[in-house]
C-alpha cells in the first residue's frame, strides 16, 4: 500500500437489491466509477448495481442521494488509526 | 496474513454499518413505490429526506401536503403528518393548517399540473399573502398519471397525448411567476443537482415566508418516450450537460425551451413580513391593547 492510497477516503455501499428498478443513476453519476450494473436479476427482473471494487468507493454517498428507489447508500469507513 | 486483516476490517464494517439516512423519514411498509423506473420524483424525495435530517426540525411539527398526480403520492410515502388532498388544493389545505396551528412547518409537495393548472389561483394568492410555507414543485413538463396530456409547463414544440403535432401554447416560467407574486425564496434545480437541491430545501425550510423550489425531473414513461428523448437516465445526462448555474439572475430570463439550455440556481432570497405577522401588526395598530395577537 502506498501512502496516497492510505490517505484516500475509504467507503462502502449498501444495496437493497429487491427494491432496485435498475435505472442506472448511481452507475452513471458515481464520481469514482465504482459501480456497475450486475449481470444478475432481482425478482422483478431488473439489474441491480454492484460495487466493482471496494478500493474505488470513497463513501461520498452520491449514489444514495440520487437513488429514486432508496435502495443504495454509501458511507465512509472510519479508520481506527 | 493480509487476507485475515481484510476479513477483520470487513467484520468491523458490518458492525458499524449505518442505516440508510432517509429510511427514518419514509413509510417503509409502503415500499417499493409506484414511480416508474428512472423517474426523478424518488430522487427529489431522497433530497427532501436528507434536508429534513440536517434541518434540525422537530418531526412532530412538520406537516406535508400533496395534491393529485405522480408527485401527489409523496405525502403517502413520507413518515410525517401528511395529507393527500383533492386535485389542485394542497395550498388551500396547507393555508388552513398553517393558520390553525402556526407552530407547524407546512410543506406543499406537488407536481406542476396540480400546482399550476388546477391550483394556479391558489398558488398566486398564497405567494401574494406571503404565507409561511414551503412549496416544492416537481416539474416533469407533462401530466404523468393521467396519461401524458399537455400541462401548463409543457415547452413549445414538445409532443404530448393531447398535442400529437407538438405544443404551441406558451408555458409558464415558474420562478418568474413565483417572484412576481411575492415569494421570498425562489430556486430552480434539476433531479441531477442533488446536493444543491438538498441545500436549497434546507434553506427554504428555514425561511420565514413563502418559499418556492422548482425541481425538473425526468418522466421516462410519457414525456421522454413520446418525445423520443430516451429514458430517465438520458434526461439526467442531458440535465448535467445543459444546465447552467446562475444565481440571483432576473427570473424573466429563466425560461425553459424544449431541450434547450436550463438555467438553474437560487434566484430570489429576500425578506418580507409574512401573513400572520402582518395581520397581528395591522390589528395591533388599529385596536391597540384591546387586540390579543393571534398565536393559534
Amino acid at each position: 500500500m502506498t501512502t496516497t492510497a492510505e490517505k484516500k477516503a475509504q467507503g462502502n455501499v449498501v444495496i437493497t437489491v429487491e427494491r432496485c428498478k435498475g435505472c442506472g443513476f448511481c452507475v452513471e453519476f458515481c464520481p469514482t466509477h465504482a459501480l456497475k450494473l450486475s449481470d444478475q436479476y432481482n425478482s422483478k427482473g431488473y439489474h441491480p448495481p454492484v460495487l466493482i471494487s471496494k478500493d474505488l468507493c470513497n463513501g461520498c454517498d452520491m449514489c444514495g442521494l440520487l437513488c429514486p428507489d432508496f435502495s443504495i447508500y454509501g458511507f465512509r469507513i472510519k479508520k481506527n488509526k | 496474513m493480509k487476507g485475515v486483516e481484510m476479513e477483520d476490517q470487513m467484520y468491523e464494517i458490518e458492525e458499524t454499518m449505518p442505516l440508510n439516512p432517509v429510511e427514518s423519514f419514509l413509510r417503509m411498509d409502503r415500499m417499493p413505490h409506484i414511480w416508474c423506473p428512472s423517474c426523478g420524483i424518488g430522487t427529489t424525495v431522497n433530497c427532501f429526506g436528507r434536508a429534513l435530517e440536517t434541518s434540525g426540525l422537530d418531526m412532530d411539527k412538520v406537516a406535508i401536503v400533496s395534491g393529485i398526480g405522480c408527485t401527489g403520492r409523496v405525502a403517502g410515502y413520507l413518515n410525517l403528518d401528511s395529507f393527500h388532498t383533492t386535485h389542485g388544493r394542497p395550498i388551500p389545505f396547507a393555508t388552513g393548517l398553517k393558520l390553525a396551528n402556526p407552530e407547524l412547518k407546512v410543506v406543499v409537495y406537488s407536481g406542476d399540473g396540480d400546482l399550476f393548472a388546477i391550483g394556479g389561483n391558489h398558488f398566486i394568492h398564497a405567494a401574494r399573502r406571503n404565507l409561511d410555507m414551503t412549496v416544492i414543485c416537481v416539474n416533469n413538463f407533462i401530466y404523468g398519471m393521467t396519461g401524458g396530456q399537455v400541462a401548463p409547463t409543457t415547452p413549445i414544440s414538445a409532443t404530448a397525448t393531447t398535442a400529437p403535432h407538438g405544443n404551441f401554447e406558451q408555458p409558464f416560467n415558474l420562478p418568474y411567476l413565483a417572484e412576481s407574486c411575492g415569494a421570498v425564496y425562489v430556486a430552480r434545480w434539476t433531479a441531477y443537482h442533488v446536493r444543491y437541491l438538498t441545500k436549497a430545501i434546507k434553506e427554504a425550510l428555514a425561511k420565514k415566508g413563502f418559499s418556492f423550489i422548482e425541481v425538473l425531473a425526468p418522466c421516462p414513461t410519457l414525456y421522454s418516450r413520446r418525445n423520443k428523448l430516451g429514458d430517465g437516465l438520458d434526461q439526467m445526462v442531458f440535465y448535467k450537460e445543459h444546465s447552467e448555474i446562475q444565481h440571483n439572475i432576473d427570473t424573466k430570463t429563466a425560461t425553459l425551451d424544449f431541450q434547450g439550455k436550463i438555467i438553474v440556481g437560487k434566484f430570489v432570497d429576500k425578506e418580507r413580513p409574512d401573513y400572520l405577522t402582518l395581520m397581528n401588526e395591522h390589528y395591533q395598530k388599529k385596536f391597540g391593547d384591546k387586540y390579543t395577537p393571534y398565536k393559534g
